[in-house]
C-alpha cells in the first residue's frame, strides 16, 4: 500500500502545483525600453539582452496576452494548450511538464512559463535563454502587471498600457450597476464534477466579487487552500442563487446533468434555472478574455 | 505465520452480535453527522417518511430531507459496501496466500484499476457505455485485467496451474511475485499516460486517493450484487481456507482440491475488490488491517474472520468517511488518506503486539 501512497503523494505534489497556482508576489516592470531590458517577474529580475524575435510561450494565458499586445509576430512556438488565438503557433511543447531540450529546438530568445516546472528555468538559463515566470494571477492588478511585463520584454509597452486601460473600461461596462440592482447573491463555482471549487481569493473569485456576489466556498476553505473540494451536502445546504459550471469540457457537466444529481433539484439555482455553463478556457486563464468571462456573468445576472 | 493457524473454529453469538451492533452504530453516526448535523429523531422520521406509503411530519425542510435521503444515506451505504468488500477481499487474499501482509490489491487490481481510470479520465472522461459512466467501468475492467494478468503470469512462470501439491507452495510465491511485477508494469503505464495528460492530473489524483463524495443510489446498486455474490462464494470456502492454513500437503491429503479452492476464492475476492475500486477509487489499509483486528479480538479461523471482517470493514469505512466529510466543515478530505492516516500507525502497533507470535 505504501507504493500506492507514494504514488498518490507524487501526484498530489503535481496537482498542487496546478491548483495552488504559485505565490502572490506582485510583479512589476522596471525598465521601459524599446524591448528587452530588465523585467521583474516571479523568478526575480530577468535580463533580456535585446528585443526578442523568437518568443516561446508555454502558458496559454501569456500567449493570449502576447497576441493582444501585437507581439504575436515575435512568437515562434506555443504550448499544446494555447488554443487562443487560432493564429498562435501551437506545437506539442508542454507547459505542464516542460522539456528544456524540446524548447531549445525552437532557438528561443525569450521563454514565458506560468510556473518553474521540471527545473526548466535553470536549464534554459544554462543555455543563456531568458525565462519569465508569470504565474496564475489572483487579481486583476497582477494580470495587468503581467501584461506590462510582456509589453516591456517584447517592445510593446505602449500596447500593453493601452490593453490594460481598455480591459478596465470593458470590465467596468460589464459590471455596470448590477451590484446595486441585485443586492447580495451567492454562487457556487464548480471546477470539476467531484465538487472542487474556488474561493474569492482566486482570480475568477475576484471577478465574481466585482459583481457583489458572495462565494459559498469561502466559508468551507481551510488554511490557504483556495481550491477546496466541497462536499455535496454542503453545496445543497448552502443553496446558492447561482451555479457556474467550468466542467463542461472536462467532465461533461451541464445544467441538465446538474439538475439530475440527487438532491440538487431542490436547490433554487436549479429550480429557477440559474445554472451557467462557462467556457473552460476563459474560466481558467487570467488574460484579456477575462472580459468575456465577466460578460457571461453579467448576462446570467440579468436574468434575475 | 503461526498466528494464522486456527485455534478456535466456532463463531460465537456474542462476536457476531457485537460486530452487527458496531456496524449499525457506525451507520447511525454516519447518517447523523457531516457538514450539517441532524438529531437522531429527525433522521429516523425522515427515513420512515421516505418509505412508500408513509407520510410523516419530519420537522425538516425539504432540502434537509433531500440531504439525508439523496446524499448522505447513499454515501453511508456505499462506504459500508466498499469497506465490506475490501475487508472481505483482504481476509480472503491473506487466507489464499497464507500471508498476513497481503492486501486485496496484491495481484494488480489497484494498478490495473488506476490505469483504467487514468485512461478513461485522460481520453474520454465524459462518455458513457450503454448508460454507464466510463471511469468506474474502466477501473473495474482494469482491476480484473490486472488480476487476470498476474494470475496468468504466475501460472505460466510456475509451470501451469493444477500441478502437484509440492509445486504449489512455490506457486504461491511465484503468484505473489507475478502480482508485484504486474502492478509495477501497470503503474508505469499509468504514470506514462498521466504524464502525457498533465492537465488531467488533478482529476486523476482525486480518483487515486479515493472518494465517496459523489456517491449515489446507482453506485450502491452497482456494487451490491458483486459483493453479495463474492460474499456467498468466499464464506462457503471458509472451512477449506482453515484446512489450507495447515499447509498444502496436509490439505491435499485430506482430499481438498487445493488449486480449485484458491482460484475460486481469488476470483470471488477480486470481483468484490474490483467493484469497490470502481466506485470509490483506491482506499488503502482497510483490506490489510481489518482482518488482523478481527483475528486479535476473536480467533483465527476463517469461518469467523471472513464474516466478521466484512462487518468490521463496513463499520470502519463508514466512520473514516464521517471524518473525511466532517473534519474540514464544508470541504472534503480524501477518505483514502483518512484510512491510511489511521491505518498506518494502528498497523505499526499491531505488528509490535504480534511480535512474539510472528517469531
Amino acid at each position: 500500500m505504501r507504493k500506492h501512497l507514494l504514488r498518490a503523494l507524487a501526484v498530489a505534489a503535481g496537482a498542487s502545483m496546478l491548483l495552488t497556482a504559485c505565490a502572490n508576489t506582485p510583479s512589476s516592470t522596471n525598465a521601459k525600453t524599446a524591448g528587452g531590458g530588465i523585467v521583474r517577474a516571479e523568478n526575480g529580475d530577468v535580463k533580456i539582452p535585446a528585443l526578442p524575435k523568437r518568443v516561446v510561450s508555454l502558458s496559454p494565458t501569456a500567449t493570449e496576452m502576447l497576441f493582444s499586445i501585437d507581439a504575436g509576430k515575435q512568437v515562434v512556438a506555443t504550448d499544446d494548450q494555447s488554443t487562443y488565438p487560432k493564429s498562435a503557433p501551437r506545437t506539442k511543447l508542454s507547459g505542464l511538464s516542460p522539456s528544456a531540450d524540446a524548447i531549445a529546438q525552437y532557438r528561443p530568445d525569450l521563454v514565458v512559463v506560468d510556473a518553474d516546472r521540471n527545473g526548466v528555468v535553470s536549464a534554459l538559463n544554462k543555455l543563456h535563454v531568458p525565462v519569465l515566470v508569470e504565474p496564475a494571477a489572483t487579481n486583476l492588478d497582477e494580470s495587468y502587471d503581467q501584461i506590462a511585463d510582456l509589453g516591456t520584454a517584447t517592445g510593446h509597452s505602449k500596447q500593453g498600457g493601452q490593453l490594460a486601460s481598455k480591459l478596465k473600461q470593458q470590465l467596468a461596462a460589464a459590471v455596470g450597476n448590477v451590484k446595486e440592482k441585485l443586492g447580495k447573491r451567492s454562487y457556487y463555482h464548480e471546477v470539476d464534477n467531484t465538487y472542487y471549487s474556488l474561493t474569492s481569493k482566486t482570480f475568477l473569485g475576484s471577478i465574481y466579487s466585482m459583481f457583489g456576489l458572495s462565494n459559498i466556498a469561502d466559508a468551507a476553505a481551510v488554511g490557504n487552500n483556495d481550491y477546496p473540494q466541497l462536499n455535496s451536502e454542503y453545496i445543497v445546504k448552502a443553496n446558492p442563487d447561482l451555479i457556474f459550471l467550468a466542467d463542461g469540457q472536462c467532465c461533461g457537466q451541464s445544467a441538465i446533468t446538474v439538475a439530475k444529481r440527487p438532491g440538487w433539484d431542490r436547490m433554487r439555482a436549479v429550480s429557477k434555472q440559474h445554472v451557467v455553463e462557462l467556457d473552460a478556457d476563459t474560466a481558467s486563464r487570467w488574460g484579456p478574455r477575462v472580459v468575456e468571462f465577466a460578460q457571461t456573468v453579467a448576462a446570467a445576472l440579468e436574468k434575475f | 505465520m503461526t498466528e494464522l493457524q486456527p485455534r478456535y473454529t466456532q463463531m460465537r453469538a456474542s462476536w457476531l452480535l457485537s460486530a452487527v451492533t458496531v456496524l449499525l452504530g457506525a451507520i447511525v453516526v454516519g447518517v447523523m453527522s457531516g457538514s450539517v448535523w441532524f438529531a437522531p429523531h429527525h433522521v429516523l422520521l425522515t427515513l420512515l417518511d421516505a418509505l412508500p406509503g408513509v407520510h410523516l411530519e419530519t420537522g425538516l425542510a425539504p432540502i434537509d430531507q433531500a440531504i439525508i435521503t439523496q446524499l448522505r444515506l447513499p454515501r453511508v451505504m456505499l462506504a459500508a459496501l466498499v469497506g465490506a468488500a475490501l475487508a472481505l477481499g483482504g481476509a480472503s487474499y491473506q487466507g489464499v496466500f497464507r500471508n498476513p501482509l497481503v492486501d486485496p490489491y496484491l495481484l494488480g487490481s489497484a494498478a490495473g484499476a488506476g490505469l483504467g481510470a487514468t485512461l478513461a479520465i485522460s481520453y474520454a472522461p465524459a462518455s458513457t457505455v450503454i448508460g454507464v459512466p466510463i471511469v468506474p467501468l474502466a477501473a473495474f475492467v482494469g482491476a480484473l485485467f490486472g488480476v487476470a494478468l498476474a494470475y496468468l503470469l504466475g501460472s505460466w512462470a510456475s509451470g501451469g496451474p493444477g500441478v502437484s501439491s509440492t509445486a504449489i507452495n512455490s506457486g504461491i510465491a511465484t503468484l505473489m511475485l507475478a502480482g508485484v511485477a504486474v502492478a509495477a508494469f501497470l503503474t508505469a503505464l499509468q504514470a506514462f499516460v498521466q504524464q502525457q495528460n498533465t492537465e488531467k492530473l488533478q482529476q486523476i489524483y482525486g480518483w487515486i486517493v479515493g472518494q465517496l463524495g459523489t456517491a449515489t443510489w446507482t453506485n450502491v446498486a452497482t456494487v451490491a450484487p458483486y459483493l453479495a455474490l463474492s460474499t456467498v462464494a468466499v464464506l462457503l470456502h471458509g472451512r477449506l481456507l482453515d484446512v489450507l492454513a495447515l499447509g498444502d500437503d496436509e490439505a491435499a491429503s485430506l482430499g481438498i482440491p487445493v488449486t480449485r479452492v484458491r482460484v475460486a476464492v481469488l476470483v470471488a475476492a477480486s470481483l468484490a475488490t474490483g467493484a469497490a475500486v470502481a466506485v470509490s477509487g483506491l482506499i488503502g489499509f482497510i483490506g490489510l488491517v481489518v482482518p488482523h483486528v478481527v483475528r486479535r479480538l476473536t480467533c483465527t479461523s476463517y469461518r469467523v474472520v471472513l464474516p466478521l471482517s466484512l462487518l468490521a470493514g463496513a463499520a470502519l469505512l463508514v466512520l473514516a468517511d464521517v471524518i473525511a466529510r466532517s473534519a474540514l466543515s464544508g470541504s472534503e478530505l480524501p477518505v483514502g488518506l483518512v484510512t491510511a492516516f489511521i491505518g498506518a500507525p494502528f498497523f505499526a502497533v499491531l505488528l509490535r503486539l504480534n511480535r512474539r507470535s510472528l517469531v
